[in-house]
């Protein structure tokens, strides 16, 4: 019987050590650190990136709001050209924010009623006519946010003068009022999230789980410079997804002199959170970048930092109005797509491997 | 000893017949639990596209008959393991599996393949000589059965074990410590070990060189009684740290219970007389006679077949010799060799569709037709980037598009080295067919692992 009793003994022994080292929680911080500390990680982008890009942006809205409250009561041309000013500081900072999905903004598909572009002119258009509609219903996701706003102040009509005439119809006022607010309480509603509770449990959650902040902010982060930069910005207008080049799904399409400057602002911002620069000053701290160089991975910090540099340079070279570079000179916008693509590949590829975090997509065994 | 008196000798059937109960128990389970996690939905029915292996083209899933196949599989080895009607219900057992892993190759993995040649041997071993359902029917059991089907499956569990250690001699695994260098850092959450050990070089190495080691000295400690006991002790250990560390599923819990069939029959005997003593209340009362010696029919073709079986598993992880370039970055002859857990490696490979005649191009979405799954896999392995392009192809030329070419960029990285160029983005991919001959499509690995 005895080496029946040791077998059990041994298989008991091994199921107590496997229960005890698999009981761990999800998303709880241990206490302990090692080397790098992944929280310190979390705490800089949401305490110096995050969270003042949100602010930064909060009030950038409200700019808008009372911008937008004076055209509406006096339509003229000077209103319209200080609420076309707030506009653009606030899509501005807007780039730096669209890329945090996570948390509240997740939850209320917050990106999705901010910059989904090309907007429907048809829809908006109906929406006024019709006076009546749910902003946050999702088939208005192309007719509300950003792109909305850009038609409804460079795209209603062919001159300014009509433009400015367009907003004497209280329908017009009503629209363009109500995307506004909604755009703003929105991120009011985002902002409050992170500053009243969620900067607490993302900070907390460094696990390397599927649902923790760390992977998920990771796989956000890749997705948004793959989706909302590389494809949404460049990738799609230059035709590298459709027979055709596509001019009219550029962002800033009714504005046309901003569509670079709003991606150049994406590709800094994406550069500064990669290197944990805070938003509003140049102090930098744990990052991407200095988890890498914690994981020996000095090549692939020069290497990434090199190609945003490139990537730089290329979108620099092009026309402010990328409707007209497309129309123009296509192949400029899709050398500037390569550029960006082989960032792309630095992130999913080597960094990704890197950090080896647990995929939120792939379930089942491996061996 | 000569060889004819090796196949002549006899021993008793009780480590088979446990063996047989455990596998069935264990593979139903599997089963149910594939279920469970919604993985035949996931896996079988939801993809659009499956990736089949060369020359098994026509094993595609069933739609919702796939369940049944799955329920199939199971009913047939809970049969195997109570061993009722066990010819037919091992043989069963064997081509519903195999059937499943061949329905799509992005799930491949080692184990599976271990499991499907397990059941194949399982086919040609009378492993209901003892305690089955068969005997109770037949009223008849045997005692002894002869000794090389036992040996059988231990020379099977050997070769996976010998064979992933010699996988491990490579510079990479040793000198580099990799891809565990990537691994264990990031299990930086385990209680205790997770934040002390994981991150340290030392420790990274230690586990490198034991693993290899580990995988090396096992058939040999298993195979020996004075080191048996404190063998097993290690595959417990090692295959429960494993467990521990990675998503490895059933494979741990299937090879601990598979070394059980290194220790005597009388161990083996005990456990079957506690299960006995479990079921003591619903004993049949059938008399079955116990006959010492049992009579295996077509015993010389079947002796002659399973060496050629092994002969072919001990060469058949060696092919890769007959390919040029490196192994791990082309993985032509990488699969079924029990190169287990071996590297981290992980591609994006994004498709070109041309029009030869004007020039006009698009890049593809890889979601519109692949699980994260399927494009995970598909990104860094030649023969999942060819079928697809093949796949791609055609679909485009079905949609009206003229003049289709495939080209890929594809782009690798190898245990943490930097990402290179993968696949020639200058080959028209639907031009290439599938076949067993080197692939000169494949970009040359910029480095040199050494080793096997």
């Amino acid at each position: 019987m005895r080496t029946l009793r040791n077998v059990f003994l041994a298989l008991l022994t091994a199921t107590f050590l496997y229960a005890c080292s698999s009981s761990s929680s999800d998303d709880s911080p241990s206490g302990v650190t090692d080397a790098f500390d992944r929280g310190a990680l979390l705490e800089n982008l949401a305490d110096n990136i995050i969270i003042p890009a949100f602010q930064d942006l909060n009030t950038k809205l409200k700019t808008l709001k009372t911008d937008k409250d004076h055209f509406i009561a006096t339509p003229d041309q000077t209103n319209l050209e200080a609420l076309r000013g707030s506009w653009l500081t606030a899509y501005k900072a807007w780039q730096s924010v669209e890329m945090y999905n996570i948390g509240k903004a997740e939850a209320l598909l917050y990106g999705f009623q901010m910059n989904v572009y090309p907007t429907s002119v048809q829809e908006v258009e109906d929406n006024i006519a019709n006076g009546s509609y749910n902003l946050s219903h999702p088939e208005n996701n192309d007719a509300v946010g950003f792109p909305a706003v850009d038609y409804l102040l460079y795209g209603v009509a062919a001159d300014d003068a009509t433009i400015v005439s367009k907003y004497t119809d209280a329908k017009y006022q009503a629209y363009l009022s109500e995307v506004i607010d909604q755009m703003q309480a929105l991120t009011e509603t985002v902002l409050n999230d992170w500053t009243s509770s969620y900067r607490d449990t993302f900070v907390s959650e460094t696990g390397n789980t599927a649902t923790s902040a760390l992977n998920k902010m990771t796989n956000d982060y890749v997705f948004y410079f793959e989706k909302g930069l590389r494809a949404n910005k460049i990738g799609i207008p230059a035709g590298n997804f459709s027979s055709t080049p596509l001019p009219d799904t550029v962002e800033g399409l009714y504005s046309k002199i901003y569509s670079q400057d709003l991606a150049l602002e994406a590709l800094s911002a994406s550069f500064d959170m990669f290197n944990g620069k805070a938003y509003a000053t140049s102090t930098t701290g744990e990052s991407f970048k200095t988890y890498l160089e914690y994981l020996d991975r000095n090549d692939l910090v020069s290497k990434i930092t090199t190609q945003f540099s490139d990537a730089e340079t290329q979108l620099s070279g092009l026309n402010a109005n990328f409707y007209e570079q497309v129309n123009t000179d296509n192949t400029k916008m899709t050398q500037a797509y390569d550029a960006l693509q082989l960032l792309v590949v630095s992130f999913k590829v080597d960094m990704l491997q890197a950090f080896d975090i647990s995929v939120d997509y792939v379930d089942a065994d491996g061996d | 000893m000569t060889l004819k008196s090796y196949f002549s000798q006899n021993t008793n059937a009780a480590p088979l017949a446990v063996f047989r109960v455990l596998f069935g128990l264990m593979m139903c389970y599997g089963m149910i639990r594939f279920w469970y996690h919604g993985w035949i939905e996931t896996l079988y029915i939801q993809p659009k596209f499956h990736f089949s292996y060369y020359g098994f083209e026509w094993v595609k899933p069933l739609g919702n008959y796939t369940y049944l196949l799955f329920i199939i599989c199971a009913v047939s080895a809970i049969f195997v393991a109570i061993g009722l009607k066990y010819r037919i219900a091992i043989i069963t057992f064997f081509l519903s599996f195999t059937y499943i892993e061949l329905m799509d190759k992005t799930t491949y993995l080692n184990h599976y393949y271990f499991i499907s040649l397990m059941g194949f041997l399982m086919i040609f071993l009378p492993a209901n000589a003892q305690f089955s359902v068969d005997n109770l029917i037949r009223k008849q059991s045997y005692q002894n059965i002869p000794k090389w089907t036992i040996d059988a499956v231990k020379l099977l569990l050997g070769i996976v074990y010998f064979y992933a250690g010699l996988a491990k001699l490579n510079s990479d695994w040793l000198f580099r410590a990799m891809p565990l260098k990537i691994w264990l850092p990031s299990k930086y959450d385990l209680p205790l070990i997770g934040d002390t050990l994981m991150h340290q070089t030392w420790f990274q190495y230690a586990m490198s060189w034991s693993g290899m080691l580990y995988d090396l000295a096992i058939p040999f400690l298993l195979l020996y009684k004075r080191t048996r006991g404190f063998a097993f002790l290690l595959v417990v250990v090692f295959h429960v740290f494993t467990r521990v560390l990675f998503p490895i599923g059933m494979f741990p819990f299937v090879m601990i219970a598979s070394a059980l069939i290194f220790f005597d029959a009388s161990f083996h005997k005990k456990i079957i007389n506690l299960i006995k003593d479990l079921f003591q209340n619903i004993r049949p009362s059938t008399l079955v006679s116990t006959q010492s010696k049992y009579k295996f029919r077509f015993k010389k073709p079947i002796i002659a077949f399973l060496g050629l079986f092994f002969v072919f598993q001990l060469a058949f992880p060696f092919r890769y010799l007959l390919y040029p370039g490196e192994l791990f970055w082309t993985e032509e002859g990488y699969r079924f060799s029990w190169r287990v857990m071996l590297m981290e490696k992980l591609g994006m490979s994004t498709f070109k569709i041309v029009d030869a005649k004007t020039g006009n191009f698009f890049y593809v979405d890889n979601k519109d037709f692949l699980t994260p799954f399927q494009e995970k896999q598909m990104g860094s392995q030649p023969d999942f980037i060819l079928e697809y392009a093949h796949y791609l192809g055609d679909h485009f030329t079905s949609q009206g598009h003229k003049n289709v070419q495939v080209f890929v960029e594809s782009y690798v990285a190898l245990n943490g080295r930097l990402s290179a160029p993968y696949i020639d983005k200058t080959v028209d991919l639907y031009q290439e067919k599938e076949s067993f001959k080197p692939k000169h499509w494949i970009l040359p690995f910029n480095d040199d692992i050494k080793g096997l």
